[in-house]
Order: C-alpha cells, then sequence, then structure tokens
C-alpha cells in the first residue's frame, strides 16, 4: 500500500496520472452537453496525429506556450508569480513587429535583431515589475496585471499607427521578409518549389501547408538553459534559496533585491522571445488589434503548472497543451462542439494537474480504512 | 501494568502511530492520576508530542485504547476531546494576535445574542472567575500581540479553562519562559491541581520536572520506557532513562583565558519595525576566548540586536566593530566576509532553507568561493565533499542524508549542520542565539561542547539566550539586557540566578553597574 502511494508522489508519474484523469472527467463533461464522447476522442487524437501537417502545427503552436511556460516556471523558482507572462509577450510582439518594419538588413542580421528587440522589451517590462517589487514592496502580481492591459493597448494603439496600419486589415503589414525565419519562405511559394513539394506529399504536408520553422528546437535550448541556470549555476542557487527562504537568504548574503529584478528580467526575456518568435515565424508575422487577450502569456501558467514548474516539463506540458487547443479546435470544427465545452475541457484538464497532491492522499486513506474493516 | 480504574484522568493502553513507514509510538502506554501534575520526558522525536496530539484528537492512532476517569473513549477528533474536558496548550500559541485578550478567549465559543451579536459581558464574567480562582492574572482587553510570552500562555491556559477543560495538556511550557514566568507557571499549576485538575506536561528539562510534577512517564524513541515517582528521582537518574546513556548535565570548561578584543559595540540605538527604538545605547565588547552570555527577558531589544548586528536592520548610531573595523549599516554579505557568522534561535526561518538538500544547505554561505563555485558554475563535487566531511566531523544522522531535503532531518540534526556550517566559516565572532532551542540533552551537550572548543580556539562568541540556565554554565562574563542597555555585567560565578534574574526584570544593582 505503501509503495502504491509512493509511487503516486512522484511528480512525473503524478502529473500523468493526474493528466489522464482530468482527459477522462473531460469526456464525461462533453458527453454531458450531448456529444458522442468516444467519437469526439477519436476526432482528437487523429487531429494531432492523422497526418504529418498536424503534427507539424501542434509543434508550432507548442513553442510560445513553452517559452511563457519556462518564463513562468522560473519566476516561480524564486518565488514569484509572473501573471505579466501576457503582457510581456505582448510588448515583444510589438517591438517586433515595428523593428521588423522599420528596418531590412539582410536577413543575418534582420532576424537576430527583430528577435532579440522583442526578448529585451519583455525583459524589460518583466524587469520593471522585479524592480517595483525590490524597491518597494509592490506586489508583482498586482503591477503586473495592470502593464498587462498597458501593453494591450500599446499593441491596439500600434496596429493602427497609419505608417504601419495594413487597410482593409485589422493590423499592420507583415515585417520585412528579411526578419521572416519561416524555412525556406521565399523558395515554398515559388514556381519551382511548388512544382518540387507537389510530387512529394510528406514534405509538401510538411513544408508548404505550416509555418515551419525552428523556434520549437530554439524553445526546447531554452528550456535546457533554463534548468542548467537554475541548477547548475550560482544564480541559480541565490535564486532558488530567495524562493524558498529569503530571510535565510539575506542572512547567508545574497542580495535579495537584486535577484528578484534579475528573476523577473530573466522571466520577462524568456515570454519576449515567445512573443519575437511569433513575430518572426508564424504568419501573418505582425500584430493585430486585440480585443480580448489571446492569454499566450496566461496559457504559460498553466503550462508551468503541469510542469510543476520543470523546465524540461515545460516542453511536454506545452506539446499537451497546444495539442489539446489544436484538436479542440477540430472538435468544434468537425462535430460542432462549441468553444466554451473546449475551453472546459482544457480547464479540467489543468484544474486535476492543480489537484495532484490530493490522489496519494485519496488512495492512502481508502487503503487505511480497508485495513481498519479488516481489523 | 495499571489496573482501569477512575482514579485515573487518563489512561492510554497499547498506543501505535506510523507515519509513513516510520513508527513514532509503539505501544505505548500511559496512567495519570486525578488531580496530579504528570511529565512525559523524552528526548526530540521521541513521540511525547505525537502522543499527546493523539489524547487530544488531533491525529488517530493506528491502534490502542484511550480511557477517560476510567471510561473507554473514542476521541475522533479535537472537538470530541474539548467536549471530553481535555485542553491542550501548544509549544506555538494558537492566538490570533490583533484580538484582544478576551477576543482570544471566547472565539469560537462566544455567546451570541439576537442576529449573531456577540455578548461578552457575560464570556467576561465567567473569565474573570476563573483568572481570579487560579490567580492567572492578565489584562482582558489588551491585544494579543502586545502581551509578553508569558501572558500570551496564560491566555492559552485561560482559553481551556474557559472551555471547561480538567484535564490540561502543556506543551514544552516553559520553553520561552524567563525564570521568574517559569516560577509562575509552576505557582499557577498548583492551584489548577489543588482545585482537582490535572495536568500533563510535555517536557525535556529536568529541572522543572523535579519542582513541579509528582509522576513521570518517560518515552524513548516511541517506546514507553518507564513511569516513575518523581521524588524517587534525581536528575541525573532522568538523563539517564531518557536518553539511554550517561549524560553531563554540566559542560567541562578549561579556564578562561582571554586575549584581546576583538568586538565591540559602542551606544547603538535602533529602532524596531513600529518605529520605536528598542535599543538604546547598548555598548558590550567581546575578548578572544570568550563566551559573553546576554541574558535577558524577551523583548527587551534583542532581536533588534541581534539583526542590527547582522546588518538586517539599519542602525541609527552607535558603532560595531569586528578586529577594528565597523559593520553596522552594511549588509549581511560583508558581516560574514567580515568573519561574523550567526546561529539563529530560529533556524527554519533564518538558518535553513527547508526545501534545499543537506548539501545545499551546507553551502549556503559558500557557493559563491572557490572551489564551490568556478566562472559561475557550482562544483557539486566540491559542495558533496565538504558536506560530508561536516556529516562526519558533527556526526549529523543519517550518514548518507546529503541529498535529503534538510526538512528531513530531526531539529537536533539540524542544527548541527548549521554549527558546523558556521563553525566552518572559521569566524572571529559567533553570535549563537539560543543555539540549543528545542533540542534535547544529548544534543545540547554536543553544542555546548562545540561552542566551548570554539573557545577553547580563541574565537569570540556572543550567547543570546532566554534560558539562564545555558548562561551560567557556558559564559565567561554575563551581560543582562533590559530594556535596550546593559544592565549589568558579572564575571562567571560572581552572582547567582537571583540577582540575574533581579537585573533582567529591571532591577538596579549599584555596585555592578557597567
Amino acid at each position: 500500500m505503501s509503495n502504491a502511494v509512493n509511487i503516486l508522489k512522484k511528480p512525473f508519474i503524478a502529473t500523468v496520472i493526474s493528466v489522464i484523469l482530468g482527459f477522462l472527467v473531460s469526456l464525461f463533461v462533453l458527453s454531458a452537453a450531448g456529444y458522442d464522447p468516444f467519437k469526439s476522442m477519436a476526432v482528437m487524437i487523429s487531429s494531432i496525429f492523422s497526418r504529418p501537417k498536424f503534427i507539424t502545427n501542434v509543434i508550432i503552436k507548442s513553442t510560445p506556450l513553452i517559452l511563457t511556460g519556462l518564463s513562468a516556471a522560473f519566476a516561480f523558482r524564486t518565488g514569484l508569480f509572473n501573471i505579466g507572462a501576457e503582457g510581456q509577450y505582448i510588448i515583444a510582439t510589438v517591438v517586433s513587429t515595428l523593428v521588423g518594419l522599420v528596418f531590412n538588413f539582410h536577413p543575418v542580421v534582420q532576424i537576430p535583431l527583430v528577435i532579440i528587440s522583442g526578448v529585451i522589451a519583455g525583459a524589460l517590462l518583466g524587469g520593471f515589475t522585479g524592480f517595483l517589487k525590490a524597491k518597494f514592496g509592490i506586489h508583482e502580481v498586482i503591477t503586473s496585471i495592470m502593464l498587462n492591459w498597458i501593453a494591450l493597448y500599446t499593441c491596439n494603439y500600434a496596429a493602427n499607427l497609419e505608417a504601419f496600419h495594413k487597410p482593409e486589415s485589422n493590423g499592420t503589414y507583415p515585417i520585412n521578409k528579411s526578419g521572416i525565419s519561416m524555412l525556406l519562405y521565399d523558395w515554398k511559394f515559388s514556381e519551382q518549389g511548388r512544382a518540387f513539394l507537389k510530387d512529394n506529399s510528406l514534405l509538401n504536408d510538411i513544408i508548404l501547408k505550416t509555418d515551419l520553422n525552428l523556434n520549437f528546437l530554439i524553445a526546447v535550448a531554452m528550456a535546457i538553459i533554463i534548468w542548467i541556470i537554475v541548477y547548475k549555476t550560482k544564480i541559480g542557487f541565490e535564486m532558488r534559496a530567495v524562493g524558498f527562504n529569503h530571510h535565510a537568504a539575506m542572512n547567508a548574503g545574497i542580495r535579495v533585491n537584486r535577484n528578484i529584478v534579475y528573476s523577473m528580467l530573466i522571466a520577462g526575456a524568456l515570454s519576449g522571445l515567445a512573443g519575437a518568435l511569433t513575430i518572426s515565424g508564424t504568419s501573418n508575422n505582425a500584430i493585430q488589434v486585440l480585443s480580448v487577450f489571446e492569454n499566450n502569456g496566461f496559457n504559460g501558467l498553466a503550462v508551468a503548472l503541469i510542469a510543476r514548474s520543470s523546465a524540461i516539463g515545460c516542453i511536454f506540458a506545452g506539446l499537451i497543451f497546444s495539442g489539446l487547443i489544436y484538436a479542440g479546435q477540430s472538435l468544434q470544427f468537425k462535430i460542432g462542439v462549441p468553444s466554451e465545452i473546449i475551453n472546459i475541457m482544457i480547464g479540467v484538464v489543468v484544474f486535476f494537474v492543480a489537484l495532484t497532491k490530493m490522489f496519494p492522499a485519496i488512495v492512502e486513506k481508502f487503503f487505511m480504512r480497508r485495513s481498519e474493516n479488516v481489523k | 501494568m495499571v489496573e482501569i480504574s477512575k482514579k485515573y484522568a487518563v489512561q492510554m493502553r497499547g498506543i501505535t502511530k506510523s507515519f509513513g513507514t516510520f513508527k513514532v509510538l509503539d505501544d505505548v502506554e500511559l496512567d495519570v492520576k486525578k488531580g496530579t501534575i504528570h511529565a512525559i520526558l523524552g528526548e526530540n522525536g521521541a513521540g511525547k508530542s505525537t502522543l499527546m496530539n493523539i489524547l487530544y484528537g488531533l491525529y488517530s492512532s493506528d491502534s490502542g485504547e484511550i480511557y477517560l476517569n476510567g471510561k473507554l473513549q473514542f476521541l475522533k477528533n479535537t472537538a470530541v476531546a474539548i467536549k471530553s474536558g481535555i485542553g491542550m496548550v501548544h509549544q506555538h500559541f494558537m492566538l490570533v494576535d490583533k484580538f484582544t485578550v478576551i477576543q482570544n478567549i471566547v472565539l469560537g465559543n462566544e455567546t451570541t445574542g439576537r442576529f449573531g451579536i456577540i455578548k461578552t459581558r457575560e464570556s467576561r464574567e465567567k473569565v474573570k472567575e476563573i483568572i481570579d480562582r487560579y490567580g492567572l492574572n492578565v489584562d482582558l482587553n489588551r491585544k494579543v500581540r502586545d502581551l509578553s510570552v508569558g501572558q500570551q500562555q496564560r491566555v492559552e491556559i485561560l482559553k481551556a479553562l474557559y472551555r471547561g477543560a480538567d484535564l490540561l495538556i502543556l506543551d514544552e511550557p516553559t520553553a520561552v519562559l524567563t525564570p521568574m514566568e517559569i516560577e509562575d507557571l509552576i505557582r499557577i499549576m498548583g492551584s489548577l491541581v489543588a482545585d482537582g485538575k490535572t495536568i500533563i506536561i510535555i517536557t525535556h528539562k529536568l529541572k522543572e520536572i523535579k519542582k513541579s510534577a509528582q509522576e513521570c512517564t518517560i518515552i524513548r524513541r516511541g517506546k514507553f520506557i518507564d513511569r516513575v515517582k518523581v521524588e524517587d528521582e534525581t536528575e541525573k537518574t532522568l538523563a539517564k532513562k531518557m536518553v539511554g546513556r550517561e549524560i553531563k548535565l554540566k559542560v567541562d570548561k578549561t579556564p578562561f583565558n582571554p586575549g584581546e578584543e576583538v568586538f565591540s559595540i559602542k551606544n547603538l540605538h535602533v529602532r524596531c519595525c513600529r518605529g520605536i527604538e528598542t535599543v538604546k545605547g547598548l555598548s558590550l565588547s567581546i575578548r578572544r576566548g570568550e563566551i559573553l552570555g546576554l541574558a535577558g527577558i524577551e523583548g527587551n531589544g534583542q532581536k533588534e540586536l541581534i539583526e542590527a548586528l547582522l546588518c538586517a536592520r539599519h542602525v541609527d548610531s552607535g558603532e560595531i566593530r569586528i578586529n577594528g573595523e565597523e559593520i553596522q549599516n552594511t549588509s549581511p554579505g560583508n558581516v560574514l566576509k567580515c568573519g561574523v557568522s550567526a546561529i539563529h534561535a530560529d533556524r527554519h526561518k533564518y538558518g535553513i532553507v527547508l526545501d534545499f538538500s543537506v548539501a545545499e544547505n551546507a553551502i549556503l554561505e559558500k557557493y559563491r568561493d572557490k572551489p564551490y563555485c568556478e566562472r559561475g558554475f557550482l562544483n557539486y563535487k566540491e559542495r558533496d565533499k565538504f558536506t560530508n566531511k561536516l556529516i562526519s566531523e558533527y556526526d549529523i544522522r543519517p550518514k548518507d542524508c546529503k541529498d535529503l531535503l534538510i526538512r528531513e532531518l530531526s531539529g537536533g540534526n539540524q542544527q548541527k549542520l548549521v554549527i558546523g556550517r558556521e563553525i566552518a566559516n572559521e569566524p572571529e565572532l559567533l553570535i549563537a542565539v539560543q543555539p540549543t532551542r528545542g533540542l534535547d540533552v544529548g544534543a545540547i551537550e554536543y553544542v555546548h561542547k562545540t561552542l566551548i572548543n570554539l573557545r577553547d580556539k580563541n574565537k569570540a562568541i556572543l550567547l543570546i539566550s532566554l534560558e539562564l540556565d545555558e548562561i551560567m554554565d557556558l559564559s565567561d562574563t554575563i551581560a543582562v539586557m533590559y530594556d535596550g542597555a546593559i544592565n549589568g555585567v558579572f564575571k562567571s560565578g560572581e552572582a547567582d540566578e537571583n540577582d540575574i534574574g533581579f537585573l533582567m526584570a529591571g532591577g538596579q544593582e549599584n555596585e555592578q553597574c557597567c
């Protein structure tokens, strides 16, 4: 019995079980709403795995989620709650777009320029939150919620600037081609490219029908780098100490306030990277007027939760989340499940992950009662 | 074994309790005679508190029976226990700081009139009656946060009596009290017992058992060892039964041979977080090879003094010097660099990071220095080497604990790691604040020996403790702190407990003043 409980307490296994349980319960939600759960499940699975295009799309869409997830997870490690990931993401898309429109260097310069400008924007916004917390003790959640709105309206303002606004559209022009990082972008739409891809259905599916880019690899690399920073370096040690117990950290001579600012800078940079890569690597390569938050940052918090703040875990959690969103869209499209039900399903899965701690306790209780009855 | 009888307020039989695979209590029995004070003696982690928490309905035992007044009872939760007339005062008080005394006492048990409006008058009269009967004086209208620890304890006792407790469980009641407050508590316990109440005290302080209790049950590593009449035992025999081996209650000390002054405080003024000056012109100096014990009742500025010494609090005026260098208002990092290390009273808050491994805690103050850190990367090999050295040098158990979270170690072992770590800094001055708080006799003996050894290596030690015995035993020089300043300095042996207690309470002694 204690074995079973101990296995359940292993973070990885516990999380997987929670995800599966959440998924099962969400199928109940579906059937309660009047949809055949088995058919729905089949649709969801096939809409992710049945074509290379689908798999590629899930991976591509997971990239910003992994990065904002890392952002939130990193901040969690330092004892901070980066709800500002949303605003950092948005401000990065704005800055990247404007930089990508104004400048037009060779791609070797332009692509990094577009991306790094977004990263810096996100980092500054995050760092500002950290600074306010360190210097004046203003809670980061309050400031970042406000900054999220400021970022949103900055984005809407920028999207409507006459110099950049694309007529008859909801947003700006796409950034200059030199800043676009989709693979084979020019070639795949050329006649030569189309002719070549026509004969190869697999490549056609992967390259032409998606925004194929290398961003996922960047996200994976970032996850590894963050893991190294957190566990292998002096800075990571300081940040974790501050996160777990800032009193003891301070007494050990660690500068608590400086670490709060650093941590928020890095978290902001990660969210910024998510936004910048989205602009550079996926169409429309532009910002749009936002009527509501797109949740790229908020979903990052959910990803970090599923990953239990593990950097490497964020990769898998990001993929799961992206898969759920993607499959959810197909569900809506193919059997007409309303998007609200799909969002409830995603909510249920995340909710169950949040309840992970409960399961070993339940199993323990269950076995205890049984052994009592035996007596 | 005693028969189940009405003469006993509590009888517990065959109590067994496991947490996970670890057996905390194994077939423990307890017999508490009505109208007596019964002590439960055991080392830290022996299972005393667990046993009492079972009696109070906080935990359920895996097996075993509880009889109250000769009747079998099933105490499935605290509500049932309270109804059965059991009251418990925990070591860490469960009071609402911002409420007044009377609000705290009636909390959860309010008499209400129409529309749920609280009627305080009736409760007030009832509480006053209890206060008068047992001499539990405390001002009902003051906020709890403004009370001393001793008074807060009275509030807890009142709370239990107000709920009709006939059996009071006091968990480590004297751990935070001054000698005078302890006297008071013993007097109050006496009047309670005289009135027919029964009291169980959990403690590892032998002196207080001798002073107050009639009988004593000894538990060692979760097992019942013995039930004895206190008058038949000496402190030594009790200690032996508790630990299972001979214990030195008094520390051996080599003669005092001080060197030159290394540390001095001059005319220090510090304000507390509410802006009130709590350290008022304090001056002090310590020489090499000297243990200076700072005695004083809690709340006389010790907290702010310690924080100021470690640069965790701003100093308004005055100076703190180590080896001639001023360190006030620099940074905790600088204090460490200048050779001042500290052992904190609240190690969980200030000393260690509970969610770090033992090894990570071991390098908490060294991680940034070579060889533990190179070019920004941590060197795990060196870290583990250092940790294992501490583990073997300071006998930290279990032996292979370096990768365990430190929260999994017992308090004594955590403290050994902290002490080992601080001493490994090779400090010029070690500030030890209640270094043995919450430790058992065996661990205390070890800590005391370590401090004496450090002194013999010609280092300076500032010992700040609320336990007068500890100060008297260890110190070469004793300074008494009262109201933010030094109210008297003695050489060891020049003053007895009463003299010091007198000064701690603010008394003036003309011929001995700093």
